[in-house]
């Protein structure tokens, strides 16, 4: 049988209409070169993730593409994220535009310290939507499959939610602001196993409307809800200094069954990281 | 086997035995209680030195015609004991402070903890707060010397301010509470979490809202107590309006005219000479327990209000 080498440039098959598409992407924090050289593109409609170990940049890159890097001073990015074509980094693009496409939900839930309906409304109360609140905050409670649960306390401080259940509301709120891409940072890491599970049943449903981009910490989950799966690792070069680098990206069922890479296949049998 | 190595149940309850006592411990309890002690006691002491003079005024003079008087000449003839004329002018003086204070401290607060960058807020804090030093002996000065000369040149309408107004000195007064507005409003909102501003930046909110709709409601409590902190310091304070306001007690809404302050009028009776057996020396301690009883009230008020209005985010 022939075995192709890996190619670490190989675009995976089957991306015809890709969401995103980094070419080359570094990422520095002032002089320091945290993320070198990634290439990969993010497929419509589906579920990305991002696994490796920690300091490997994976959060750093999910943080480019809605540009929430830029609110940290020093943070800069070479090379080129393409979304839908348009350079997300072109100095016509305004940040706040491209995080009203591309919504974001964090490790930690960070509900405000609103009540659960103003939490879901205040995306599109700062988009300037003024009617039709209630049925936009039903919509999101639904999708997020959370309203059966809060349908009789909207005006109850979501601080008073369980851990999963805000996090599953900060979902709702990043949905309430439709965007096309979620990108999700560890949203499972605080949450206990039942919780969990609820969150990734959401996934695959929120996966039949909008793109995901997923880092986690976990590989289980990674093979569980994930289309595609990309290993990053870090690098330590000469001067001892560690950058994050891409490893591989490939279908998900092929990362974890035939990894082309022995560092990944190192990683996924838990041999390392 | 040695019962050192090997200790019986009965060795190991000996050893885990506390070995001496600790006398450090109760010794600093101790001192840490008489601290808190201090200021209770000191603040009980000073209603307690009011009280009994203050007694002595209202054998003469009744509580209603007090309150409700609209003329103080406590020190002329025929002496007449209302004191709102005084309680007015605090108020109206202490009103402008908080119109110019607020806007601009709150203003200078969102700045600083939002918008500028790190290295701008590290020389700016300090010297904001270096402000809040400047004896306030000096701002009555510049309020009586620099400002209503000022006011008095480039009035628009009709008659400018008299050499003695309450204006100058509420506008001043504003200035010299301005640091401890944004001072502390400022570190209310550099505490609120930074995963807040994350979640609203991620759903496109600009710096502005993020700012106005989730920062300063989230630090409202600290702010609030910034703001009663400045009232309070506004209403106690004496130099100020001793120097710019006069000391002639009115009863007007007009800050163009002189006015005296519940405060002005303890300075101005206070270092005369009264002496302390007179009845005229108690008026001074009615006036001072009336403006602890008001700063007390508004106190009181302000905690229930940030009570039932933070947002709590932890």
């Amino acid at each position: 049988m022939q075995i192709t080498p890996y190619d670490p440039n190989r675009e995976p098959p089957g991306l015809a209409d890709p969401v995103f598409q980094v070419s080359d992407l570094s990422v520095f924090y002032g002089d320091y070169e945290a993320v070198r050289d990634v290439t990969m593109s993010i497929g419509h409609r589906q579920i990305t993730a991002m696994i490796g170990p920690s300091g490997c940049g994976k959060s750093t890159v999910l943080r480019c593409f809605n540009r929430m890097n830029d609110l940290i001073p020093g943070a800069r990015v070479n090379g080129k994220i393409a979304y839908h074509g348009e350079d997300l980094y072109g100095d016509h693009v305004d940040p706040i535009e491209v995080r009203h496409r591309i919504g974001m939900v964090f490790q930690k839930p960070n509900p405000f310290p609103k009540s659960i309906y103003d939490n879901i409304a205040y995306g599109p109360r700062v988009n300037g939507v003024r009617r039709g609140l209630d049925d936009i905050v039903e919509e999101a409670l639904h999708q997020a499959a959370l309203w059966d649960e809060v349908k009789d306390k909207l005006k109850d401080s979501a601080l008073a939610l369980s851990g999963g259940q805000q996090q599953r509301l900060c979902i709702a709120r990043t949905i309430a602001v439709k965007p096309e891409v979620i990108l999700m940072d560890e949203p499972c890491s605080a949450l206990d196993p039942i919780a969990t599970a609820k969150i990734e049943d959401l996934m695959h449903n929120l996966a039949q409307q909008y793109t995901i981009v997923i880092v986690t910490h976990n590989m289980q989950q990674a093979a569980r809800v994930s289309d595609r799966t990309a290993f990053l690792t870090a690098d330590v070069d000469k001067a001892g200094v560690r950058h994050g680098r891409l490893v591989e990206y490939d279908l998900t069922s092929q990362i974890f069954t035939t990894p082309q890479d022995e560092r990944t296949e190192a990683y996924i049998t838990g041999r390392f990281g | 086997m040695t019962s050192a190595s090997a200790p019986s149940p009965a060795g190991t309850r000996e050893s885990l035995r506390r070995r001496r006592p600790r006398y450090g411990e109760a010794v600093i309890k101790g001192v840490l209680l008489v601290a808190a002690l201090v200021s209770v006691a000191t603040t009980v002491g000073i209603v307690a030195s009011l009280l009994p003079p203050t007694l002595r005024f209202f054998e003469r003079v009744g509580v209603w015609e007090f309150v409700t008087g609209t003329t103080w000449s406590a020190l002329f003839n025929p002496p007449s004991y209302g004191v709102l004329p005084l309680v007015g002018a605090t108020l109206l003086i202490t009103l402008i402070a908080i119109v110019v204070a607020v806007p601009l401290g709150l203003a200078a607060a969102i700045y600083l903890s939002e918008y500028a960058h790190p290295r701008t807020r590290k020389v700016f804090k300090p010297v904001l707060e270096v402000l809040a030093g400047i004896p306030t002996v000096v701002y009555g000065f510049f309020a009586l010397a620099a400002l209503t000369p000022l006011l008095q040149d480039h009035w628009p309408f009709g008659e400018g301010p008299e050499v003695f107004n309450a204006l100058s000195a509420g506008l001043v007064m504003g200035v010299m509470i301005i640091p401890t507005v944004a001072s502390m409003s400022e570190d209310a909102m550099t505490a609120v979490p930074s995963s807040l501003r994350q979640g609203a930046y991620a759903l496109g909110s600009t710096r502005r809202l993020v700012a106005i709709r989730v920062v300063v409601p989230a630090a409202l409590s600290g702010i609030v107590a910034a703001i009663v902190l400045a009232i309070s310091r506004a209403v106690g304070e004496t130099m100020i309006v001793a120097i710019a306001s006069g000391n002639k007690p009115s009863l007007t809404w007009d800050p163009l005219q002189g006015m005296q302050t519940m405060t002005g009028y303890i300075a101005q009776a206070g270092e005369g000479d009264l002496p302390t057996s007179s009845f005229d020396y108690t008026t001074i301690f009615a006036v001072g327990l009336l403006l602890f009883l008001l700063t007390f009230v508004m106190n009181a008020f302000s905690i229930r209000l940030v009570r039932k209005y933070r947002e709590v985010y932890e």
